[in-house]
């Protein structure tokens, strides 16, 4: 049952040293403020899973969070690579990294599988591709039927999900629309999944009956925190701050401007600071 | 005609292999400009799909993402990220697959992993995303990147997605039912797969190239085709859209 909390409280209640992870979100409804606030916290060791690991899990890594990652994709979209896995995975700064490497089609079955309650994803993929010579987690299964050979892995089940969605109504049932991306797979992969949302409004009824809404029973807890998802964007509140991610490559780029950047920018901020980085992106209603 | 760049002869050259009937999964960067210029310019009934799941996206500025908001807000409908690889792009729905690459050999496979070895790399690039399988489930694929020694090498340091592999039948001998690589646009050329061996061919060169710049811009031993074409220049409709297309999106992203 979706409890409403502040985002210190869902995050410290939720996340656990060692844990393995997911902060999902596609390029959109990236939960930024929750990340930040697990930073804050300091958890260490965590297992991070993620499709595309762009800023919050540079900086996760760059804060030495991170024992292993698991991802598809592990650059700043659009920009380039991603300058503090780089230094962990190639100098072992601040500490080294350990790598799982999927394909998207992997992850994105991977997720639908632990969603499904399945052990293992199959599909048709990694044919002739060196990341199934360097992954031991990607197998092939041959099917019963056709003698195709196609692709295992292993499907996602996070300790704890976390995502950003646009609102929540009283009961805390959550409405997640734009760019769905892999949102909720994510949640219903995890034991506890813990979102962060834009507002809160009385009800859905009258809406769109086909909308992507998880029901609050499914999730564990809400923090209402305006703007969290920046410099990620929120279909229909405020646009993606892509200025942001231009300098985030030169931010990260230096060992000593990210760390002054993150004591700044994470360590001395709070959740509400978010509202105020995302006004002048605000898309009108 | 007014003057034009290595860079933008190659963008409207890739345009210009779309057509109206595709359904192309497009990748970020260089395919991303091609594949909006085409539908900008002759090819306006184009399918665009980005792996974020967008299909049939008009954007009127180029994405800085394959998830920017302005391709959701212009698609025919946005589907999430497991539907748009299993059911769409294994599924088979996507005639074309468009890619960029950091490395290439001259069979079309293409590195986008690491530099050096996997385990100790050099630098360690982004990796493939949906690229493995955009590789080997499209109907077949066009790839376009600008020339160097450094980017079309003898042999890529990981193979991220599959091209021809050592060339001839290697596809067909992992399983794979599609055509892969059938086309590469340079910033120098246009090249096409030799029928048989499978290895990249200089099929057209653009106005100004001669074949000794694209050999000192070339890791491998270039091979021509008996008859070597001149690419068409870029119309003015062409530069203009392009252009046009370009300072909107620097605009866009500098946040206006």
């Amino acid at each position: 049952m979706a409890r409403f909390m502040p985002l210190d409280q869902a995050v410290r209640e939720n996340l656990k040293d060692g844990d393995t992870a997911a902060f999902e979100g596609f390029t959109h409804l990236i939960p930024t403020a929750a990340a930040h606030e697990a930073i804050r916290q300091g958890f260490k060791d965590l297992t991070l899973i993620r499709m595309t690991p762009d800023l919050i899990y540079d900086q996760m890594v760059g804060m030495g969070m991170a024992k292993k990652l698991v991802f598809s994709y592990v650059g700043n979209p659009g920009v380039g690579l991603l300058r503090r896995v780089r230094d962990a995975v190639e100098n072992g700064w601040p500490r080294s990294v350990e790598i799982e490497e999927h394909s998207h089609a992997a992850m994105a079955n991977a997720y639908e599988a632990g969603a499904a309650g399945l052990p293992f994803a199959v599909f048709r993929g990694y044919r002739g591709a060196g990341l199934a010579e360097v992954n031991p987690n990607i197998k092939s299964i041959t099917c019963p039927f056709t003698g195709e050979k196609l692709a295992a892995v292993p499907s996602v089940r996070p300790d704890v999900t976390f995502i950003h969605a646009q609102k929540a109504d009283k009961k805390g049932n959550v409405l997640v629309e734009g760019i769905i991306g892999i949102q909720k797979e994510a949640v219903l992969a995890a034991r506890r999944a813990v979102v962060t949302v834009e507002e809160v409004v009385d009800n859905f009824t009258g809406l769109h009956p086909n909308l992507c809404i998880l029901p609050h029973w499914t999730i564990t807890a809400i923090a209402v925190v305006p703007g969290g998802s920046h410099p990620s964007y929120t279909h229909g509140y405020y646009a993606r701050d892509n200025a942001s991610y231009l300098e985030w490559d030169e931010v990260s780029a230096d060992r000593e401007r990210f760390t002054a950047w993150m004591e700044e920018n994470v360590i001395k901020a709070k959740p509400e600071d978010f509202a105020a980085r995302v006004e002048k992106l605000r898309v009108a209603k | 005609m007014s003057d034009f760049t290595a860079n933008e002869m190659m963008t409207i050259a890739a345009s210009r292999a779309l057509t109206n009937e595709d359904v192309c999964f497009v990748g970020i960067g260089a395919p991303s400009a091609a594949c909006n210029v085409a539908r900008l310019t002759h090819a306006p009934d184009i399918t665009l799909i980005y792996e974020s799941g967008t299909i049939g996206t008009a954007p009127d500025v180029l994405p800085l993402s394959i998830g920017d908001g302005e391709l959701c807000d212009t698609a025919l409908t946005t589907v999430s990220v497991p539907e748009m690889f299993r059911y769409w792009l294994q599924g088979g729905r996507i005639t074309i697959g468009f890619l960029g690459a950091a490395q290439l050999d001259k069979f079309g496979n293409i590195n986008t992993t690491v530099i050096g070895d996997y385990h100790k790399p050099k630098v360690r690039l982004p990796g493939g995303g949906g690229a493995p399988e955009i590789a080997s489930s499209c109907g077949e694929v066009y790839i376009t990147m600008a020339q160097s020694k450094r980017g079309l090498v003898e042999k890529i340091d990981f193979y991220t997605s599959f091209g021809h592999g050592e060339g001839g039948d290697h596809r067909q001998r992992l399983g794979i039912t599609t055509k892969g690589p059938t086309l590469l646009i340079t910033d120098l050329a246009v090249w096409k797969p030799d029928p048989v061996t499978k290895e990249f061919t200089v099929v057209s060169m653009h106005p100004g190239v001669t074949r000794e710049m694209v050999q000192e811009t070339c890791g491998w031993e270039v091979k021509f085709a008996e008859k070597v074409e001149e690419t068409p220049p870029p119309t003015e409709l062409e530069l203009k859209t392009l252009r046009d297309l370009k300072a909107r999106t620097e605009a866009a992203h500098k946040g206006k």
